[in-house]
């Protein structure tokens, strides 16, 4: 990425979405007080959100369920339908950061095509369970939520654990019951996170509708070029997502920007670079993240989102392959993908570039030709190598760029930098066969094996 | 820069849960503040096979230990802990910190308090099958597959630096 591409990144922000932003934010307060007994403002807040989407296809549902919430009324389709309203808003917003994010950096993207989803509807039953607790989360708000409340879902989501079709919804709920767990009484919070909690309900609800919307693939072969692994956590799940170029075999289509993501439920006693041990169903691709290789994919499932769908029996290791040749050479020019209507929010938006060339000031930003570039230091996943320390000392960085509150930033995953005149180079995935520190190798021996320790009481005990 | 504290909020990737720091878990598999209770699962010393489910209640910081088939703990009667509910605070602190374990039991303490001292309850029998149960539900998320469909909700939970 270049100073000029970032200035234009960094312009003022993209027209409406401030205003957007705002009606949101009024409607995640009201939801943090309880969407049953409205205040004046409240209610007007909700209205807002009603109006703001008044002349769309929602519009009718969306003005029924307004007059409905005032009087005091939530039901299922009410709730549907003001989630639904809180996310084409926040749609919009992320149709409008993308494009700038597009144009900033001469970014091709691919046009959505809808694929027929494959597979069987999934139970209703399950679904419906998963609604009735958002339901009362919404009634009582978060102001509302106590420990029993935080915990009234823990049937419905360890049922939805025994359904693989609704693994989203299950891990979504219980990431989020977790968090209204540990912050119960909410009412004694010196703060409540409005924006995140109201999110997580809103993709709950419309995930509690169809269960996903992963849709349909096509298959593609060709030399998968890794670029980096952007790692997910909460307590009972982990998801390593690499982002890579595919240079597709012969007829295949042009060079394009797709993602790998493979996860793993596991318990919160488990953490560090002791995740990795939970995925190792896929030992290809960890050694390509590990190892710096290219993976050859023959007939691997593609979704219209830019989503590959891992199959150890379809991919091959290749030849070493350098993250940062590829993000130098290949990045610039490949085609990124379409974004599911769905997964349309700014926090989906994580972009990978490539920036070099700056200064690291004190404070830990970037400096690139006078534009300065917010880093994310917090996201420095602990089963990797990346530290602060590795990060303002580094002199080139392949990040995902991300807008979250109104600020773009870049979140690292690999640098290079000069430790002692010596060229260095970290990567998030470089622990995925295990630690290469011998200082955390160590660690981890003090602390025993937690995989193995659970994994041999789950045998033992969970026998039929 | 860190993210800071500057429009929490507003932000829709934050850390909300603490971290939790790494232990061993050969000792004590279970941990957890849940239901008003510091409770978990403690091995026995002796047989592999068997089990010691061990809780303290919040605010009355009454006790209880015994075998998964509710057989009660010798060691445990009147005001006195066994080894089981010592391990069990002890390995509670290491996992979540002082400060969470003394707030959720509701004991008035400070970092460097000795909790075992703190903790007056009296021996109070409570359902052991029902913490069993939630251990083995907790080991169940370990026999669930890996997948490789992508969870795009896991964008609202990074994996957040350690915290030292
Ligand atoms: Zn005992």
């Amino acid at each position: 990425m270049q100073a000029v591409q970032l200035a234009e990144l960094l312009a003022q922000s993209p027209p409406g979405v401030a205003e957007a932003v705002e009606v949101v934010a009024g409607f995640d307060a009201a939801l943090a007080g309880g969407l049953a007994r409205l205040g004046p403002r409240h209610t007007e807040a909700v209205n807002a959100l009603a109006a703001a989407v008044g002349a769309s296809p929602l519009g009718t549902a969306l003005a029924d369920a307004s007059a409905k919430v005032a009087g005091g009324a939530i039901g299922v389709p009410e709730m549907t339908a003001l989630a639904g309203a809180r996310a084409a808003l926040l749609g919009a917003a992320h149709d409008a950061l993308l494009a700038r994010l597009d144009g900033a950096l001469g970014r091709s993207r691919a046009v959505w095509e809808e694929r027929p989803a494959e597979g069987e509807p999934v139970p209703a039953n399950l679904l419906a369970a998963a609604r009735s607790w958002l339901r009362e989360l919404a009634i009582a708000g978060w102001l509302g939520v106590d420990e029993g409340l935080a915990s009234a879902a823990e049937q419905a989501v360890e049922a939805l654990w025994g359904e693989p079709r609704l693994r989203r919804l299950a891990v979504l709920l219980d990431g989020m019951a977790a968090e209204l767990r540990v912050s119960s009484p909410v009412a004694t919070m010196d703060r409540v996170p409005e924006r995140r909690w109201a999110d997580l309900w809103t993709r709950a609800v419309l995930l509690s509708h169809s269960g996903g919307w992963t849709g349909g693939t096509a298959t593609v072969s060709g030399r998968l070029l890794p670029l980096g692994v952007d790692v997910h956590e909460h307590g009972t799940a982990v998801q390593a997502q690499l982002h890579a170029v595919l240079e597709p075999a012969d007829g295949d289509g042009p060079v394009r920007l797709v993602r790998v993501a493979v996860s793993a439920a596991k318990v919160d006693t488990i953490v560090g670079p002791e995740v990795w041990k939970l995925l190792s169903a896929y030992p290809t691709l960890l050694a390509a993240l590990a190892e710096h290789r290219s993976v050859n994919v023959a007939g691997m499932r593609l979704t219209a989102g830019g989503d590959l769908l891992w199959d150890e029996e379809r991919a091959e290791a290749g030849e070493p392959a350098d993250p940062f040749a590829t993000a130098r050479v290949r990045l610039p020019d490949a085609e990124a993908p379409a974004v599911a209507p769905l997964d349309r929010h700014p926090v989906h938006i994580a972009e990978p570039v490539l920036v070099e060339g700056y200064k690291v000031k004190r404070e830990g930003t970037f400096d690139l030709g006078g534009q300065i570039l917010a880093v994310d230091l917090d996201r420095l996943p602990p089963g990797g190598p990346l530290t602060e320390r590795l990060v303002t000392a580094s002199t080139a960085c392949i990040g995902l760029l991300r807008w979250d509150a109104g600020r773009w930033s870049l979140q690292p995953l690999a640098v290079q930098s000069a430790v002692k005149k010596q060229p260095v180079a970290a990567h998030n995935g470089d622990w995925a066969l295990g630690p290469t520190d011998p200082k955390v190798v160590k660690a981890q021996v003090r602390s025993g094996d937690p995989v193995a320790v659970l994994t041999e009481r789950a045998g033992r005990l969970l026998r039929k | 820069m860190t993210s800071g504290d500057a429009g929490w909020e507003e932000r829709s990737a934050v850390r909300v849960v603490p971290p939790l720091r790494p232990r061993k878990l050969a000792k004590v598999p279970f941990v957890e503040l849940a239901e008003g209770r510091l409770q978990g699962v403690v091995s026995s010393g002796s047989d592999i096979a068997r089990v010691y489910v061990s809780s303290i209640a919040a605010g009355t910081h009454n006790f209880s230990c015994s075998t998964n088939n509710n057989r009660p703990c010798a060691g445990a009667g009147g005001s006195r802990h066994c080894k089981h509910l010592k391990a069990l605070i002890d390995e509670a602190v290491r996992q979540y910190g002082f400060d969470r374990v003394a707030r959720y039991l509701k004991v008035d303490a400070s970092e460097g308090d000795d909790l075992h001292f703190l903790l007056k309850g009296r021996l109070e029998k409570a359902p052991a099958a029902m913490v069993f149960s939630r251990f083995l539900r907790h080991l169940t998320y370990l026999q669930v597959p890996a997948v490789s469909e992508p969870l795009p909700e896991m964008h609202w939970f990074p994996a957040w630096k350690a915290v030292a």
